[in-house]
């Protein structure tokens, strides 16, 4: 086995509100045990209201289990002090991305995480050149954010992770609020960081073909993790999948309903499979 | 589109202006406001006024621009002119009727002070011209960050103004998009008095409201997220360094107060 980097063990997460003076608890997560390895690209998938975000909120330390306990690199963040310390192994990425560009400026919202940090100016400079480039907005590093498509400000959003040089990306919904033309270009950025640069990368998502791109799949329904493994065994389950609410990928389930195949992943695999079919090329 | 507008009054370039540290810039510029209220001759007045506009020469900024930026002051400067011709008295007549009469002194007072207001507003925006609003919010942390002393936040006043200018366009789309909401529910907001008119701005304002709390909400767990605890420990990708040309600048305003305080010896005070 590889590395840990996140490890929850039997954690259990209920918001609470005051209602008529007696607090009442909703549970988002119930008993959740999940491990993520160094270098893994893992897709959390569930429906609204299934814990995803929670899930994804509790990596870093912004929530605390109400039971059980999240490590990060053997970390508990029970502390401010450790929680601040999680939070330079993990860096978080939100739905949107208007909300969290802090900056006037592109390279100078980039900068901040990195300014945060207290690292010497010189190398804050060169870290925001490399993140800007890496997710390839290093033309726009002048330009105010507001003036920018929605794809554009998630991958600046992005860029200001990296450049914290985080373990570890967790990102909730990046895609959600952007049109398909900023997804493809979230989604390439995303894979690249996890291929090329070795990142940790914890996706959380509601679109079924973004999580057949990843490693693993972990579906989340009703506060708990009801299936945990490869896309091509998790999507070989169409109908389980629906009874949680979720959709198959269309390829997924051209193959399932015409018989010929489970889990498959992508249109050039269903293409293959069919021409197979057929007994011929296409 | 709503989406193109800029914050500020920001005229990019390379001039001399342009690269002076806005530290610098925005002393010198409070600097010659106030020697502007130490003239009292046309003399010194004159210096003042030649400065603003080399200065303005200097900048590469349009002269356009700077018109347009004395605009807004028109009606106060006819206003000035008015009152001070009427109201100050003295010195050669040059013309009376009735109840009213022109001297020599109001004319003089008149023509001062409007030379005076004009070269305030022409210095005062050569600065925002030259100086991008988060440079001058930056500068403005670091000259008052003495005032740590005294237990007042420096850091989280400047970060909440570039919080605030960072999101002004957003929240002019947001106005946009609840508008446009609104009106196709129905939403009247052109008709009726100002009463009505006022009445029909609520259910604009309250949805702003509630989007405005939930968008601080979650910028305050983004930049918890990126490490964020305030001013402590923090450094500063972009340094500010004082060159040679600021120590001109410098030099250089300290010769016109000199020169102001001259002329002001040496020659009749109008006001």
């Amino acid at each position: 086995m590889s590395e840990k980097i996140i490890e929850f063990e039997n954690v259990t997460f209920a918001y609470e509100t005051e209602e008529e003076d007696a607090p009442v608890q909703f549970p988002a997560l119930t008993d959740v045990s999940l491990t993520i390895n160094k270098g893994e690209f893992v897709a959390v998938l569930g429906h609204n209201g299934s814990g995803k975000s929670t899930l994804a909120k509790l990596c870093n330390a912004i929530l605390e289990p109400t039971k059980g306990k999240v490590t990060v690199k053997g970390i508990v963040p029970d502390t401010e002090e450790k929680a601040d310390e999680v939070r330079r192994i993990v860096g978080m990425v939100f739905q949107n991305p208007d909300n969290q560009i802090v900056a006037t400026i592109v390279e100078d919202d980039v900068a901040f995480g990195p300014e945060n940090l207290g690292i010497e100016p010189a190398q804050i400079r060169k870290r925001v050149d490399d993140a800007l480039k890496s997710v390839n907005m290093y033309e726009f590093r002048h330009r105010e954010p507001h003036k920018l498509s929605g794809g554009q400000k998630q991958r600046v959003a992005i860029a200001g992770v990296i450049a914290m040089q985080t373990e570890c990306i967790v990102l909730d919904e990046p895609t959600a609020m952007l049109d398909p033309k900023g997804r493809e270009e979230v989604m390439q950025t995303v894979k690249r960081l996890n291929k090329e640069m070795g990142i940790t990368v914890v996706l959380v998502t509601h679109f079924m073909d973004e999580a057949v791109q990843a490693d693993r799949v972990v579906v989340v329904d009703g506060g708990r993790i009801v299936m945990n493994g490869k896309p091509r065994e998790i999507f070989s389950n169409v109908e389980k999948l629906r009874s949680f609410g979720l959709d198959v990928p269309q390829s997924t389930e051209l193959c399932h309903v015409l018989g010929i195949k489970e889990g498959v992943l992508d249109v050039d695999e269903c293409v293959d499979e069919i021409a197979r079919l057929a007994g011929g090329a296409l | 589109m709503i989406r193109d507008i800029t914050i500020g009054q920001y005229y990019p370039g390379k001039s001399v202006l342009h690269s002076l540290d806005p530290r610098v810039k925005l002393i010198v510029t409070f600097w010659l406001i106030v020697v502007i209220f130490l003239c009292k001759s046309f003399f010194s007045l004159g210096l003042i006024a030649l400065t603003a506009v080399a200065a303005a020469a200097l900048s590469r900024v349009p002269a356009k621009m700077i018109l347009k930026s004395l605009k807004p002051i028109v009606i106060i400067l006819i206003f000035t002119a008015i009152l001070n011709i009427f109201y100050t008295q003295g010195g050669e007549t040059y013309f009376s009727w009735w109840k009213i009469e022109i001297t020599e002194k109001g004319v003089n007072t008149a023509i001062f002070t409007m030379i005076r207001i004009v070269s305030l507003v022409v210095i005062s925006s050569l600065l925002t011209y030259t100086t991008t609003p988060t440079m001058l919010t930056d500068a403005l942390e670091r000259i008052l960050s003495p005032l740590k002393v005294f237990k007042i936040k420096v850091h989280t006043l400047a970060m909440m103004m570039t919080l605030a200018l960072r999101f002004i366009p957003t929240l002019i789309e947001e106005i946009d998009r609840i508008m446009n909401a609104q009106k196709a529910r129905g939403a009247d907001l052109e008709t009726g008095g100002l009463v009505e008119r006022a009445k029909a701005l609520v259910p604009i304002f309250i949805p702003l409201m509630v989007s405005a709390f939930r968008r601080a909400y979650e910028l305050a767990f983004a930049m918890t997220c990126r490490c964020y605890t305030g001013g402590e420990g923090r450094t500063r990708m972009k340094q500010m360094k004082i060159a040679l040309r600021d120590i001109i600048a410098i030099i250089f305003c300290a010769a016109i107060t000199a020169g102001v305080i001259v002329l002001n010896h040496f020659f009749d005070a109008v006001i």
